[in-house]
């Protein structure tokens, strides 16, 4: 596979990155150099294997519907780079 | 020999028996850093007045005969992975230097219940990606043995702490080798334990079916101490298992009988330096010399680690890391100035009746969120987040991230056939010594393939310890490591403990700590 | 009649009735100050972790067993990937590829003249629509309705996101963000294109509101939106050259029945238009999402870009997975209880009443229903039961704002009074009056038929009564005779007058028997 400088940007979008024209430069390769690493898997045949997300064998865990005391709000928005004592603020953005 | 340069476990019977207090034994350490610290840089914040002041409490709890916890006031240094409650914790990342977090972690907590003195929060590669902590968002750390080099990485800081003997235990975590490596390089002792054994609560997330959170100290003994109070089942973590803790401290001194190492073959072969292989190899014989059995195992898909491993960690990394978008908390870059900045190029686009351009024009909001994730990430974790981005998207999912996960299915039943035949593998941790600062910043891939015997425990989900197994030439420690099936760190510290009763390379402090600057 | 038939496919979410959020333990209640009820958890805190809600994932079985669901005995869940301020994590956690419930359905009873005017099941993936035995088409009510079966693809278990507040103005004001609802459990539930109506999705709609009520999943209050739908939907066009299918539209935001309702209803012509303009056929064109306008009842269009789409799902690894036995399965069945389509059978054919009534008592709730069946078995006649239910007892509910449960007389004393009334002791106006003073004085039908001195009269007082009247009245006999029954009115009028007890009915036959023996003046 062969990444291109538009691929990459697009990625970048899909990340919420914002990425100079020189970080452009410099990942672009980098990535292409990590994604032919990783591409050895290819030699592999993984047909009827089934895929490992977790690390153990667990399931079925559950935490019972009893309620607990929330954070006070000051609490809840106190790391909040920008916030008016009642809610977050973000610029606002309609239609989408 | 100074308070400073003993272990966990000297002075926990010291302080048991009242022959030193916690205030003594903390201002030491804090001295200690004090001395040392300007030069290696482990740690990020050092609380010396709430350290004193918990030291002082311990101390007047056990004055007036009331129960302290199993820790009785030794200083611990914690990664800057888990959350304090009240107090800065940042994963060593400019995205979260104001972040404050209104919780502890379950390990802080169990920290604290135990009477640990939390002294301060240590270095690490900014969210655990890296294996140098020279992607600290902050400064590198360096290896207290040779300052130009790097400790290792991500729990760079908490190797150097324990290695320059700033605090006798320290808490890491390890995604893909982040105790064990920094333990090889640093000449202490590591563990990575079993997947769920320690609970993942409050510690900032990098890979989440990868991440554990480990001790390290100066011997098996002070870590198997420090597991024993951070392992067990958290109700806030799913994933965290269900089973008693056994005590290690208690039968560590029971010697294996009939014990069965596997050895891997591939482990010796092209890009080992020949110092690690000589140093691994000598610390077989003298397992071989306590009775043990050499047992010839094959991992036939460990080379495809690497592999499988920056595919996974990266496309979990860049889930976990979505959160950081400067709206609940984090970095947030100057709002003013980037909507002030839109405006002018959709005027310029429109002028240019560019109508592509228009369209790709990001709006207010993901204009801030892209600006706010640049500025506040460095350049590794940006990286790793592209890589997940890029292995998860349409069209790449089954391609990358479905077939690593079948890869790693494939890893974990390579282990699961050679503990058929061995009790423990045994191997090098890293495969060389101690690298100087910068020297693999230009090229991610080749610190990538640092991991090459570490990450296939993290994919397997099983235990692994590193510990100190001689020194090279240069005078830079070498270690190798113990890897055991899902719950066996009895098995794993038993080993380890037997090695350094028989050895005493892991007494030997590097020169920063017993000369003067 | 238009060349096309509407089809539709409806996403129903469904805020389930938790005392907390799916993945922690802050309460759901609704209407607190904002950002009161969060927590590190649910404000995606560094180092937080999801644990499972019990209760969210029963409730979530329950439902899917009554939509006729199969269940995964494995289950898992999935992050899905987007970036929006009141999605605190920056992922959704919601289920992909394995939903915990798959391929169920739904019987609703739809309106036949809409239902099945144009094409409805006459695509192989239509849902069936069979007139029902047991639904003979009713005397009374909205016209004539048959019985389909709406397919379901599938209920997954996802969380709730926190909301935003925008200013009218974008650019002046900042977006306020509130993430109480953030986490709240929400069941997805997602049907076959099968609709082919704006009347039979408000009639899948009322179903499953209904079901979910029996159920006690949910309080389904659309106001604050704890039932949300969004419909896919698109015209298949009958043309010369075959049936042609447009763009699928997806519209979202509608927040009540009616809002759905119209919203089917402006579209089809709508995207008819778009289609004689464009020519558009499905796959032309990506799915175009459009947003529901209340005030001026109108779709509008909603941009976004083509990268939006990507989630970029990914297993959650902080959630272990869910296994599901066949016992629990079983278990959980057994606690489902009579579903409202049995029970309307159910008092059909036990109780004798129409497709109609079984259908306004069923609409009315389980605790109605349990209150009705009491009463039917205590009076002994279903018919007189569901008539005193839905003109005495339901008229007092809704006039005072009432539940069943605070009706204040139970089944077994409303039912002395219908026995007595059904025995001729008193006539149903005499008995609304009991009923009412019942109402009042809370006092049992036999103390109120007393305290108003009602007593059954006797015959021969009755026969004595009528030729007392009859022979003061020679004019009404003669009109009697001559057929003008109205006359027998102002005859009983006077009878009341002189005993209040007089039954009317029995008092006009025995009218009726004197009469014809009287000899023609």
């Amino acid at each position: 596979m062969t990444l291109s400088r538009a691929d990459v940007e697009k990625v970048a979008l899909l990340a919420r990155l914002e990425l100079s024209s020189a970080e452009l430069n410099l990942l672009t390769p980098q990535l292409q150099q990590i994604v032919e690493y990783v591409e050895s898997l290819n030699e592999l045949n993984t047909e009827g294997v089934e895929p490992m997300a977790h690390a153990l064998d667990v399931a079925n865990v559950f935490a019972e519907d009893v309620v607990r005391p929330s954070l006070p709000r000051e609490q809840a928005l106190a790391n909040a780079p920008h916030q008016d004592g009642e809610f977050y603020l973000v610029p606002a953005v309609l239609g989408e | 020999m100074r308070l400073v340069e003993q272990t966990a476990t000297q002075l926990l019977a010291q302080l048991n028996a009242g022959e030193v207090t916690s205030l003594e034994l903390t201002r030491a350490c804090l001295d200690q850093i004090h001395r040392v610290d300007s030069r290696v840089k482990a740690f990020l914040r050092v609380r010396s007045d709430a350290a004193i002041a918990t030291a002082e409490e311990i101390d007047q709890r056990r004055k007036n005969g009331q129960p302290v916890g199993r820790l009785g006031g030794l200083p611990v240094a914690v990664k800057d992975l888990l959350c304090t409650a009240g107090e800065p914790t940042t994963a060593a990342s400019r995205m979260l230097e104001h972040f404050h977090p209104p919780y502890d972690a379950t390990v802080i907590a169990r920290l604290r219940s135990a009477d640990a003195v939390i002294v301060g929060k240590t270095n690490m590669d900014e969210f655990a990606m890296g294996g140098s902590t020279e992607n600290s968002g902050f400064f590198p750390t360096r290896n207290p043995w040779d300052l130009q080099r790097t400790p290792g990485g991500s729990s760079g800081g908490a190797a150097a702490s324990v290695a320059a003997r700033m605090t006798p235990l320290s808490v890491g975590s390890d995604t893909g080798g982040s105790i064990r490596q920094p333990a090889g390089l640093c000449g202490i002792t590591g563990l990575k334990p079993t997947y769920g054994r320690v609970s993942r609560y409050g510690v900032i997330a990098f890979a989440s079916s990868l991440d554990q959170i480990g001790p390290l100290g100066q011997t098996a003994e002070d870590v198997a101490l420090l597991l024993e109070v951070i392992a067990g089942h958290d109700p806030l973590d799913s994933t965290s298992v269900a089973r008693p803790v056994p005590r290690y401290t208690q039968s560590l001194r029971e010697p294996l009988k009939n014990l069965r190492l596997g050895v891997v073959q591939e482990h010796y072969g092209e890009g080992l330096n020949h110092e690690v292989a000589a140093a691994v190899r000598e610390a077989i014989n003298v397992y071989k010399s306590l009775g043990a059995r050499i047992v010839e195992i094959e991992l036939p898909h460990a080379r495809y680690g690497i592999a499988t491993y920056y595919v996974i960690a990266p496309c979990e990394a860049s889930s976990n890391l979505a959160r950081y978008d400067g709206v609940h908390y984090g970095h947030r870059a100057d709002e003013k100035r980037l909507i002030t900045e839109l405006a002018v190029e959709r005027a310029r686009l429109e002028q240019a009746s560019d109508q592509a351009g228009l369209d790709r024009l990001d709006n207010a909001l993901v204009k801030l969120y892209r600006r706010s994730r640049a500025e506040g990430f460095g350049a590794e974790v940006k990286r790793r987040i592209m890589l997940g981005t890029y292995a998860l998207s349409a069209g790449y999912y089954d391609a990358y991230y479905v077939r690593a996960l079948k890869v790693r299915r494939l890893i974990r039943n390579d282990y699961d056939a050679a503990f058929k035949s061995c009790d423990l593998i045994v191997g090098p941790v890293t495969p060389d010594t101690a690298f100087n600062l910068g020297e693999k910043s230009a090229d991610p891939l080749s610190l990538y393939l640092v991991d090459l015997y570490t990450v296939t425990a993290n994919l397997a989900g099983i235990g692994g310890i590193a510990l100190p197994c001689g020194m090279s030439k240069a005078g830079l420690p070498i270690g190798f490591q113990l890897q055991g099936p899902a719950f066996t760190e009895e098995t794993l510290l038993r080993a380890a403990y037997m090695f350094q009763q028989a050895t005493n390379g892991h007494q030997h402090p590097p020169a920063i700590v017993t000369t003067n600057a | 009649m238009p060349p096309y038939t509407l089809i539709i496919g409806l996403e129903t979410h469904v805020q389930l009735s938790t005392a907390t959020k799916l993945f922690c333990r802050c309460s759901t209640k609704f209407g607190a100050l904002p950002n009161t009820q969060t927590c590190p958890v649910c404000i995606g805190m560094p180092g937080t972790l999801p644990v499972m809600n019990r209760e969210a994932f029963e409730l979530s079985l329950r439902t899917a067993l009554a939509l006729n669901c199969s269940i995964h005995q494995f289950t898992k869940w999935d992050r899905k990937q987007y970036y929006y301020p009141d999605l605190p994590k920056g992922y959704q956690i919601s289920q992909y590829d394995l939903p915990f419930s798959y391929e169920g359905w739904l019987e609703i009873q739809a309106p036949l003249s809409l239902g099945q005017g144009n094409g409805a099941g006459a695509e192989g993936s239509a849902g069936t629509a069979t007139p029902s035995p047991q639904h003979a088409p009713p005397q009374r009510g909205r016209g004539s309705l048959v019985s389909k079966r709406i397919r379901i693809i599938r209920a997954h278990l996802e969380e709730d996101a926190g909301k935003s507040t925008h200013d009218e103005t974008a650019g002046v004001a900042d977006s306020r963000i509130d993430l109480n609802r953030a986490g709240t459990p929400l069941l997805e539930i997602v049907s076959h294109p099968d609709l082919r109506s704006a009347a039979e999705t408000r009639a899948y709609l009322a179903e499953l509101k209904l079901l979910l009520t029996y159920l006690g999943v949910s309080d389904c209050n659309m106001q604050e939106g704890s039932l949300r739908v969004d419909a896919n939907i698109n015209l298949h066009i009958d043309t010369p050259q075959g049936k042609i299918a447009t763009p699928i539209v997806e519209v979202k935001n509608m927040n009540s029945f009616r809002a759905v309702e119209r919203a089917m209803e402006y579209e089809a012509p709508r995207q008819y238009e778009v289609w004689q303009e464009t020519g558009q056929k499905l796959g032309d064109v990506p799915k175009q999402t459009r947003g529901w306008d209340d005030v001026h009842e109108r779709t509008y269009g909603q941009r976004r870009k083509e990268e939006s789409s990507d989630y970029r799902y990914l297993p959650d690894p902080d959630l272990v997975p869910v296994t599901i036995s066949a016992e629990k399965l079983e278990q959980l069945r057994a606690t489902l209880g009579e579903l409202p389509a049995q029970l309307r059978t159910r008092l059909e054919s036990t109780y004798g009443l129409t497709a109609y009534d079984s259908e306004v008592l069923v609409n009315q709730g389980r605790e109605l229903v349990d209150y009705f069946v009491q009463l039917a078995e205590l009076c002994g006649n279903g018919k007189q039961a569901s008539n005193w239910m839905q003109q005495d007892v339901m008229r007092v509910m809704g006039e005072q704002h009432l539940s069943i449960a605070e009706y204040p007389i139970g089944p077994a004393a409303l039912a002395e009074l219908l026995k007595a009334v059904k025995a001729g002791e008193l006539d149903t106006t005499r008995g609304r009056e009991v009923l009412a003073r019942m109402l009042v004085t809370r006092n049992s039908a036999a103390v109120v038929i007393q305290d108003l001195g009602i007593e059954k009269v006797d015959e021969s007082d009755m026969y004595a009564l009528c030729q007392e009247l009859l022979n003061a009245n020679p004019k009404i006999v003669d009109d009697l005779k001559s057929g003008k029954q109205q006359a027998a009115g102002s005859l009983i009028g006077q009878a009341k007058k002189r005993n209040p007890n007089i039954n009317p009915a029995r008092f006009r036959e025995i009218l009726a028997e004197l009469v014809a023996r009287e000899p023609t003046s």
